[in-house]
């Protein structure tokens, strides 16, 4: 394919939070950044970019994943869910009333990919123990320190669930 | 951080996959879950101009048995290698192994033929598939050939994969009662990836003696390392605890790791010798 046409946009669509979107972006597009600057949805952070603090962490197709180390085009045909889709009508997500009744942050700027990993363990193990917890928060970096509490906010939303299924 | 310009493609079948690589030549290159080709195209260690996406392709996904064989898509993830409760009774070295790969998220997207693939020195897919006397069907326009682990992982980041082969299935012999595996690592605290770890295999017999013992170990240099003379001490012997602690105290016999500042290379050797006995105390 000769050089001049190298990178040219390509459509791709997706259903974000509810919302079925679509745009063409250049392939190599990162899906935060489609999130964030196509889409505006700002609530979904970049930190170190290099899939290790896990800000940036969303839902695909159920599952928590960074969205700094998936091309856009790779979430084509998808169910993305932002930290945004995760309050409804009725309220916060328990997950993120647990961060405010517990304290579980500070500065805030890993809490949204805190709440969509917590999330994602909740779904798949309603009761965790602490040490499941920590294990499954491996891959989510705080720096004010704020684990302990961080830990304590998913017990909350664990303890609310009584063991019912966790939504989105 | 972006990665430079490049073409995407999402094939859905193998043949299709195969005739994109042939048609962009060297510049393209395959795209599974991406946990380790993004991060160096971001960084700009690679600016391939052309990617290859095969994670839209369903027959290269899945984990199934074929009689003592467990088969397993190139492009399964390890999250679902490391709850398949096919995997945990197989080969549950290797689930074990899957399940410390990275974090959650990681684990959410990375595969088993991309981490092959990519032969990372610190990965943990090579040194358990070593163990597990795991081969690769590697397919290309010319036919399919089937290549073992030993024959597949060479050096760092180096495999016998060419740039027109697809890797489609990892297989895995030896799914019996009289065989059971077990992997166990020592990890770097920041990075999570492997300091040493060890892979091993214990067919027994109906005595309960060992009959063959496989161990490969991770960390002591570019590829598995084949601890021989542990698995010469093993064979045909009962697994006492006496007997696991004078075998593994060979494990790194006959290796020259590099060292490095976090972990020197006498270190290695002596974490070789621990681990493998943690993991021989894992598998029985």
């Amino acid at each position: 394919m000769p050089e001049t046409t190298r990178g040219r946009p390509i459509p791709i669509q997706m259903t974000v939070n509810g919302i079925q979107r679509a745009a063409d972006v250049e392939p190599r597009t990162l899906l935060v950044h489609f999130l964030r600057e196509t889409l505006g949805l700002t609530g979904t952070h970049v930190g170190c970019d290099t899939t290790q603090c896990g800000a940036c962490t969303v839902h695909l197709d159920g599952r928590a994943v960074k969205s700094c180390t998936i091309l856009a085009a790779q979430a084509q045909g998808g169910d993305v869910t932002t930290i945004e889709g995760l309050a409804n009508a009725s309220g916060l997500h328990p997950v993120q009333e647990g961060f405010r009744q517990e304290h579980g942050l500070q500065c805030g700027y890993c809490t949204p990919g805190m709440i969509m990993n917590a999330a994602d363990l909740l779904q798949r193990n309603p009761h965790p123990t602490e040490d499941e917890i920590k294990h499954a928060l491996q891959g989510n970096l705080c720096r004010c320190t704020g684990y302990v509490n961080i830990v304590k906010a998913v017990q909350w939303a664990a303890a609310q669930r009584g063991g019912g299924d966790v939504p989105r | 951080m972006f990665p430079a310009s490049f073409d995407y493609h999402a094939p859905t079948t193998v043949p299709e996959a195969l005739r994109l690589l042939a048609e962009n030549g060297p510049d393209a290159k395959l795209l599974a879950g991406g946990h380790s080709l993004l991060p160096a195209m971001k960084l700009r260690l690679l600016e391939p101009g052309c990617l290859v996406d095969i994670g839209r392709i369903p027959e290269l996904r899945g984990i199934r048995r074929e009689g003592q064989t467990l088969v397993i898509g190139a492009a399964t993830l390890h999250a679902d290698i490391a709850t398949s409760d096919v995997v945990r009774q197989a080969a549950p070295g290797l689930a074990t192994a899957a399940s410390l790969i990275g974090d959650v998220q990681v684990r959410n997207r990375g595969t088993i033929g991309g981490s092959a693939a990519h032969d990372d020195p610190a990965a943990d897919y090579p040194v358990i598939l070593t163990a597990l006397d795991a081969s690769f069907m590697l397919v290309s326009s010319a036919g399919a050939r089937t290549v073992a682990s030993g024959d597949f992982f060479l050096d760092y980041f180096t495999t016998a994969l060419s740039d027109l082969e697809i890797i489609t299935e990892v297989r895995i012999p030896g799914a019996a009662a009289s065989v059971t595996s077990a992997y166990a690592k020592l990890e770097h605290p920041a990075s999570g990836f492997l300091v040493v770890s060890a892979g091993v295999r214990i067919e027994r017999g109906a005595d309960g003696r060992c009959r063959t013992a496989r161990i490969a170990i991770g960390g002591l240099g570019g590829r598995p390392f084949r601890a021989t003379a542990v698995e010469s001490a093993l064979a045909g012997h009962a697994l006492t605890p006496a007997a696991i602690a004078a075998a593994a105290a060979l494990a790194a016999d006959g290796s020259d790791p590099d060292g490095d500042a976090y972990a020197p290379a006498e270190y290695r050797r002596h974490m070789a010798t621990v681990y493998v006995q943690r993991a021989l105390e894992a598998a029985l």
